[in-house]
């Protein structure tokens, strides 16, 4: 009983991670998908969503408003920052787009650091109750809205790309750029959107784990790393892959630190990704063409 | 009857294989210039602190020329060169401290190690196209950071590895920076050369071809598979040498050197200097070399100009820095015509 | 001069349960040009893509002389003597004219890792002859001149010209061509008809999908009409000229395809 409940409060804790890294995982595939790049910038919005809502939080006092506002200015920064650094490349490629990100998550992690400080920063969890103690096991309530809130809002995406006009704009571009853009699709446009969703999903991220973890300026390569890493497990540039690769590296990380050792927590789940992706290579979701491309 | 064009080239351009080893030569030429102009800094340096600078310098050549051989020419981008950086140093200081091998056989052997390394890696991860690579790298970086820090008894952990003993030949000991300055000298200058004749080879232009048009590559009959293998083995390699000759050089070597945020750096660097130029590894090197000098006391706004800086370069001369002068010159004489 | 370079037998492909290629058999003779033409979605660039190493056949076998090439990747089959150009070219545009050509050649040369390392005379040898053989087929094509441009910078005629070239850089025994006209005014298809029919006058032998119809009347020993993935007739350009499927599946409808 001890050890089950154990397992069963580690699943708990692995899932709430898991959700973050899903939401990363996320704004990832969705700049994947419109760019073909890796945006090391993602990892600076988690963060800067987490600092901007402790911000305004200590202006406003009420959590609610201080992580809607904080989301929202992220997502502002996201779009500005694709018209700013990659808008204005004449021949964009692949790489190039990749190294502009690197430039963009150095620039955007020192402002940060500038304007919003090097101390790590936090606020209360969303609920009064801490904690909740259901059938033998302990819960953070903060896990449970991060999980509920990473439902709702993968639930927005997945109507959001199935139903909407511009969803299915952003999906047509991804698939076929020249078919799109005979049909009216601007892929500039596209490219600017999938920013300001990606900035969205990693300044929710940040938002919700902040009560678990503080935020400090120097967290966003980490998060960012660990982003990728669900997205690749989980299968690059499928949606449903990224929450499957956040869950499952969240998991490894819970168990993997409890039942092995904390100390080698990174690698171990590290190693154990390597080796999934050295046997199904496209991921557990991805399809073997997305990959090969 | 035939219309087909019968040999009517201009003399200028008949024979091909004169024109090319003239160019060889030039760059051959080019290259040993620079490092004998490189080989005056110890005599003219007002400091040891300036050639121990240098040597650092010479060492980053190495490590940023080889990335760029696999990133700029191939195409491949490795999240995990400052792995290969470390495990070369590490492998080579631990052999010196712990079995009392000397740095001249630990020197070859982490070369050896590192290849290793990159073979059973790149074996599974380059079989496959897109992030892969950069994915199975970046994961390498982060399990090495971990196994430098935690295995304490052979690495020293987050204290980092004390004891290596320097160069030496006999009892005359490589352990003063203008001793250490010609070996490190001569190594980036061999590693430089043998990039050089790797790019002009059958094999460098097969890799160029790959990373240009890989559908074009299998085409004609190339391995795409095994010359990006062959290349990232190389590589990796010559890193291992760049680790084994700053872990017995500065005689001590700790785990945040060889970071995946070192990676990265790496990759700035060889984008800053020009990716895929011959010469722009020299100009990443000496950025990678002054910035952290620089941006050692005053973190703050530095760091927010480099960014800045490199956002700069990347978005008005994709091709990093040494392709600004051509850019300039393209810009004026465009101008006048 | 009648021997069989190339063997289809039996082959399909299907895609998600599609069939784009059914149940073909036929042959290449040594020394001939071969065509296949077919309305759009008839199964040619299917057929190609499978002899070229790009698609799997569903089922079937393809051999050269008496060796099973299906199941190889497409650079064995190139050592083995299979050269092809692409409908969408697939040239290295950031490297030389020459280049381009040498690379063609890559099969001929020898030099590995360490002779390229110790650049020797081995090497430099090994150099000469890529580089002389590439000026040599530069020549012959007209674009020696330009052996030191940049390959992206030529025209679209000129890349057309080039991969072409390229793809006889390296003396293979059976030349591929995906719509080697496609794109180019008459004038230009014109030229690339003529290079290809006397390259064939020296001994080549070609299997060729083109939608330029009087190209292929005029250039082809032997013809395989295709369509929906089936052959629907094959025979010398008279012979499917008169046949009555062609005339319905083919002629009529996409003259101007």
């Amino acid at each position: 009983m001890q050890t089950g409940s154990a397992a069963l409060q580690l699943l708990v804790a692995g899932i709430g991670t898991g959700s973050i890294y899903a939401l990363i995982a996320l704004g990832f595939n969705v700049v994947f998908k419109s760019t073909g790049a890796m945006n090391f910038a993602q990892g600076e919005w988690v963060v800067m969503g987490g600092m901007i809502s402790a911000l305004l939080f200590a202006s406003f006092s009420n959590i609610g408003i201080a992580c809607v506002a904080a989301v929202l200015i992220v997502m502002m920064v996201g779009i500005l920052s694709e018209r700013l650094v990659i808008w204005p490349l004449r021949r964009p490629n692949t790489l190039l787009i990749t190294l502009v990100s690197i430039g963009l998550a150095i620039f955007t992690r020192s402002l940060v650091m500038m304007i919003l400080g090097k101390k790590p920063v936090g606020y209360p969890a969303f609920s009064q109750t801490a904690t909740l103690t259901v059938g033998g096991i302990t819960i953070q309530t903060q896990t449970l809205w991060i999980i509920g809130l990473t439902l709702a809002f993968l639930v927005i995406m997945h109507f959001f790309f199935e139903r909407s006009i511009i969803g299915k704009a952003l999906r047509a571009a991804a698939a076929d750029r020249d078919a799109a853009a005979i049909v009216g699709v601007k892929v500039e446009t596209t490219v600017m959107l999938s920013f300001a969703i990606a900035a969205f999903a990693g300044a929710l991220a940040g938002a919700i784990i902040t009560p678990l973890t503080l935020s400090s300026y120097d967290q966003g390569a980490m998060f960012g790393f660990k982003g990728f890493s669900a997205a690749m497990l989980g299968g690059v540039g499928s949606l449903p892959g990224a929450v499957i690769g956040g869950l499952a590296l969240g998991l490894l990380e819970a168990f993997g630190s409890f039942y092995i050792s904390s100390d080698f927590k990174d690698a171990i789940a590290f190693a154990v990704l390597l080796l999934i992706l050295f046997v199904r290579p496209s991921g557990f979701l991805g399809r073997a063409d997305v990959v090969k491309v | 009857m035939s219309v087909m064009p019968l040999k009517t080239t201009s003399p200028a351009l008949r024979s091909p294989a004169a024109a090319a080893p003239a160019q060889r030569l030039s760059d051959h030429a080019r290259l040993l210039i620079v490092w004998l102009v490189l080989l005056a800094v110890p005599f003219v340096s007002p400091n040891s602190y300036v050639v121990s600078l240098a040597n650092l310098m010479l060492i980053n050549v190495i490590l940023i020329a080889s990335l760029n051989l696999l990133m700029g020419y191939g195409g491949q981008i490795s999240l995990g060169h400052a792995a290969f950086y470390g495990l070369g140093a590490y492998v080579s200081g631990v052999l010196g401290v712990k079995l009392g091998w000397s740095p001249w056989i630990g020197l070859p052997v982490a070369a050896l190690v590192t290849g290793l390394s990159a073979l059973i890696i790149g074996i599974p991860a380059l079989r496959l196209r897109g992030l892969y690579l950069s994915m199975a790298t970046l994961g390498w970086n982060a399990i090495l950071v971990v196994m430098f820090n935690r295995l304490i008894d052979l690495t020293g952990g987050p204290n980092g590895l004390l004891g290596v003993k320097p160069f030496a030949f006999g009892t005359f000991a490589l352990d003063t920076d203008a001793r250490q300055f010609p070996l490190v000298w001569l190594v980036s200058l061999l590693v430089m050369v043998a990039i050089l004749h790797l790019l002009r080879s059958r094999i460098g232009r097969a890799l160029r071809a790959v990373a240009t048009n890989e559908l074009g590559a299998d085409a004609v009959g190339i391995n795409s598979f095994r010359t990006k293998l062959l290349f990232f083995v190389l590589t990796a390699g010559m890193a291992g040498i760049a680790g084994s000759l700053y872990v017995h050089i500065n005689q001590y070597a700790s785990p945040e050197t060889f970071s995946v945020s070192s990676s990265i750096l790496l990759v700035v660097m060889v984008a800053l200097g020009g990716s895929g130029t011959y010469w722009g590894p020299i100009v990443g090197a000496l950025i990678y070399t002054a910035v952290p000098q620089l941006l050692l006391d005053y973190e703050d706004a530095e760091l927010m100009l480099f960014g800045l800086g490199m956002l700069l370069v990347l978005i008005l001369s994709p091709s990093g820095l040494t392709g600004v002068p051509g850019a300039l010159i393209k810009r004026f004489s465009g101008r006048a015509s | 001069m009648s021997g069989k370079l190339l063997r289809v037998e039996a082959l399909n492909c299907y895609f998600f349960g599609l069939r784009a290629v059914a149940d073909l058999s036929f042959e290449v003779k040594t020394g001939e040009i071969k065509a296949v033409i077919g309305p759009n979605g008839a199964g040619k660039s299917t057929l190609f893509n499978m002899i070229a190493g790009v698609t799997r056949p569903t089922s079937g076998t393809i051999w050269l002389d008496d060796e099973r090439i299906d199941g190889m990747p497409t650079h064995q089959r190139a050592e083995r003597g299979i050269a092809r150009t692409f409908q969408n070219l697939q040239i290295f545009r950031e490297m030389t004219v020459l280049e381009n050509v040498m690379v063609g050649r890559h099969l001929r040369g020898k030099a590995g890792v360490l002779s390229a390392l110790l650049h020797g005379p081995t090497l430099r040898a090994d150099e000469r002859a890529l580089a002389d053989a590439a000026m040599a087929q530069l020549e012959r094509f007209d674009l020696a001149g330009k052996a030191h441009m940049l390959a992206g910078s030529l025209s679209f005629g000129q890349m057309k010209v080039l991969e072409l070239a390229r793809a006889l850089a390296g003396e293979p025994r059976l030349l591929l061509l995906d719509e080697p006209a496609a794109g180019l005014p008459q004038a230009e298809a014109e030229h690339v008809g003529e290079i290809i029919s006397s390259l064939n006058r020296d001994g080549m032998t070609v299997l060729l999908v083109e939608h330029n119809m009087r190209m292929v009347m005029s250039l082809s020993h032997d013809i395989l009409v295709l369509n929906n993935g089936m052959r629907i007739a094959e025979g010398t350009a008279d012979e499917v000229r008169r046949h009555p499927d062609v005339l319905s599946a083919y002629l009529g409808e996409s003259e101007d395809a």
